[in-house]
């Protein structure tokens, strides 16, 4: 079992409908890339995030695979195109099996 | 020629050591990151349409900020299919693949990177008419980021 991803998530205050928005989210997570050793010389299994799904109002947006290439504690910036205030989920999946969902709501003005 | 080494001098070398740019044949080769992009998106890639925002020189290669957007209007009839990025000297070439949808709005991504050492950072655009396209840049790492 893996812990919190304490995801943190910008999203416009408010957006108008049509208009295209930055969505940034920041995890916690080591993303062992399986290269690191620790003090006894033994490498540290790999342990990363493998993949991102995104979703708003239900439907995908974007999804990302995750190499190990990817820094510790992921920052990572995409767009979606505003519609309706409703949720935009997001769904990663850990090397370890664990599912880590989160949803966050974007307000659509207009 | 080692054991008559103090134990600090010893200790004090390995620490160079790992600081040290690792030699390049640790890590993958310009030809395994191409192999692998034709894995992903097989076909011929024109230059254009893709731009890559990296620091030409970074101090730290365990956090390397890196921003990829790809010209497009993102609508159902025309849009960025799949984004492949990878990164030619790490130990294994594969950085991060993503598959969008019109729903996106605008083909932009933004991450941070483990760069191993210094070597070339390439992007793959694959269209929704089939069409490929790429950029790369190349980056000098002076610590790298791999044991991070």
């Amino acid at each position: 079992m893996s812990a919190d991803l304490a995801p943190r998530v910008r999203l416009p205050a408010s957006a108008r409908r049509g208009e295209v928005v930055e969505v940034r989210v920041l995890v916690q997570h080591p993303m062992e890339s399986g290269q690191r050793r620790d003090e006894a010389g033994r490498l540290v299994p790999r342990r990363i995030l493998n993949a991102l799904v995104v979703r708003y109002l239900g439907r995908e947006v974007m999804r990302m695979r995750l190499e190990p290439a990817i820094a510790a504690n992921p920052l990572l910036g995409f767009f979606l195109r505003a519609e309706e205030t409703g949720m935009v989920e997001l769904e990663w999946t850990d090397d370890d099996g664990t599912i880590h969902r989160s949803s966050h709501r974007l307000n659509v003005a207009g | 020629m080692a054991e008559t080494l103090p134990r600090r001098a010893l200790v004090a070398a390995g620490l160079a050591a790992a600081m040290a740019p690792l030699p390049r044949e640790s890590g993958a080769t310009p030809a395994e990151a191409r192999d692998l992009l034709q894995r992903l998106a097989p076909g011929a890639a024109r230059e254009g349409r893709v731009a890559l925002r990296i620091e030409a020189i970074v101090d730290n290669g365990a956090q390397v900020p890196l921003v990829v957007s790809v010209e497009s209007p993102m609508t159902e009839a025309d849009h960025v299919r799949a984004l492949h990025v990878v990164a030619d000297g790490n130990p294994a070439p594969g950085v991060a693949s993503f598959a969008f949808t019109p729903r996106a709005g605008r083909c932009e991504v933004s991450m941070r990177l483990r760069l191993a050492r210094s070597q070339r950072v390439v992007a793959l655009a694959e269209m929704s008419d089939g069409s490929l396209w790429t950029a790369s840049r190349e980056v000098t790492v002076t610590v790298g980021g791999c044991s991070a």
